[in-house]
């Protein structure tokens, strides 16, 4: 049985993880090839890199990390931020990165993320999308926002989920913009609804703050997988302790 | 370029594009070897143990190893029982045909067909399944019945001969995710993605391969 995938993210910025800085027994937590090292020896399914402050001069730091990651961890690797064309997916990939995630480049062109799976293979490519909910008369909906969050670009995410998927996307990253960092648990509904209009995998991101949280996001959100960053970054929970929980529960899990 | 004898213990991974072969060098390399990657016919012909690495689709593959003069390469190697290592694509080109994009010819080096997963799960399959172990065989040695290999994938090898199919995994419907054929391994999965497991499956197999000339 397919087990479902825990994954810790990791944000650099200038070559350093944001958060993390909790741990003290790491030499260095900020050193993003040592907290990957850490989270593949406590039993990551797999890790997602996402470059927040991505500019042109210091993803060269990032293709940097991606080769000293892959070099030592023996788990999927996916890099995003930042990443505009196909000549930056194809440096990721030849870096050591097993798949690149894509937002705001493919939001502008869709054919985009053809163009990638072409070339690269759909599951290479994770479209992630960022989903702000939105109220309304008849009661709710989700837009999606690129450019990290700062622009909405007045797209619907269910019907961009399904476009993003049917266009060759391998895997989608579904983030929700209002629960993000809030430790409140995922947008469920987002998840599933996104889940259930696509026959591509959906990973859950934003807002886990408890175990609890992932384990509504892997049931009641019918996610394939969880991607969490604060919880395991400030050590509010470790991996191996997520995963005796969920598979305590019942959760189809990887251990050992 | 080396020659004579020490091309006995050359490992090599055969270069033709494909997206994984950092990956998979860096796991050799992890196990302290150092493998040569290669694009030449002759030194892969030449060498102690080959890797086939592949991820994509099967038609782009055969027809990359094509220009390279690699399939012949590739069948040669197998009619001469050298320890070779196909990973994912690299497994299903060497079924007779595809359904991948209608239907596609592959090398016939195992007969049987490579078929779409059914509907009713997510395709691709991604992700950690397990390996039940249907024969026993030192590629598996210090490996558990059932352990987890990481997965990603939309079609799936159905060999002829089930004698050949050494690992099945569970997706909707019981697949060959290994064939063992002689000195041909061939993994669905991707063992450099594979965490520990992954490692000590390329160990064996390079244990095999060199301990065996």
């Amino acid at each position: 049985m397919l087990t479902k995938r825990i994954i810790p993210c990791l944000d650099v910025t200038q070559g350093r993880v944001v958060k993390g800085t909790s741990f003290t027994h790491l030499r260095d937590a900020g050193d993003p090839v040592e907290l990957a090292a850490f989270y593949y020896r406590e039993g990551a399914d797999e890790l997602v890199f996402l470059d927040i402050g991505a500019t042109p001069d210091v993803r060269d730091i990032m293709i940097d990390i991606v080769e000293r990651v892959s070099e030592q961890i023996f788990i999927p690797l996916t890099v995003g931020g930042g990443l505009r064309s196909i000549e930056d997916m194809r440096r990721m990939l030849k870096a050591g990165a097993d798949k690149v995630s894509i937002n705001t480049a493919v939001v502008q062109n869709p054919k985009l993320i053809t163009e990638g799976a072409e070339k690269f293979g759909s599951q290479c490519i994770v479209v992630a999308i960022d989903a702000k909910r939105l109220e309304s008369s008849d009661g709710h909906k989700w837009e999606i926002c690129t450019h990290g969050g700062r622009k909405s670009a007045g797209i619907d995410a269910i019907g961009w989920a399904k476009q993003a998927a049917s266009l060759g996307a391998g895997e989608l990253l579904v983030t929700s913009w209002d629960a993000d960092g809030q430790r409140i648990g995922y947008d469920l509904e987002l998840t599933r609804s996104i889940s259930e209009a696509v026959t591509v995998p959906v990973i859950a991101s934003g807002g886990a703050g408890n175990l609890e949280h992932l384990y509504e996001a892997l049931t009641l959100g019918k996610a394939d997988a969880v991607l969490a960053a604060t919880i395991f970054h400030y050590q509010i929970n470790s991996i191996s302790e997520a995963k005796d929980y969920l598979a305590a529960r019942g959760i189809p899990i990887r251990k050992g | 370029m080396r020659k004579g004898n020490d091309m006995a213990k050359v490992i090599s991974i055969i270069d033709y594009g494909a997206g994984n072969l950092r990956s998979v060098a860096n796991a050799i390399k992890k196990l302290g070897y150092q493998p040569m990657i290669t694009s030449d016919s002759r030194e892969v012909l030449d060498s102690a143990a080959v890797i086939l690495p592949g991820v994509g689709a099967a038609a782009d593959t055969i027809s990359s190893l094509n220009k390279l003069g690699m399939t012949d390469v590739i069948r040669q190697l197998i009619q001469r029982q050298r320890p070779l290592f196909a990973i994912c694509v690299g497994l299903q080109i060497l079924l007779s045909g595809t359904e991948e994009g209608g239907w596609y010819e592959c090398l016939k080096v195992i007969p049987g067909k490579v078929k779409k997963l059914p509907p009713g799960f997510k395709i691709p399959h991604i992700g950690w399944n397990q390996v039940k172990q249907r024969v026993s065989h030192s590629i598996f040695e210090g490996i558990p019945d059932e352990a987890n290999f990481y997965f990603v994938h939309s079609f799936y090898a159905e060999p002829e001969d089930m004698s050949v199919v050494a690992g099945t995994t569970s997706y909707g419907v019981s697949m060959c995710s290994m064939v063992i054929k002689d000195n041909l391994i061939a993994a669905q999965f991707h063992p450099e993605k594979s965490g520990e497991h992954g490692l000590r499956m390329y160990a064996n197999f390079l244990k095999l391969a060199l301990n065996g000339r």
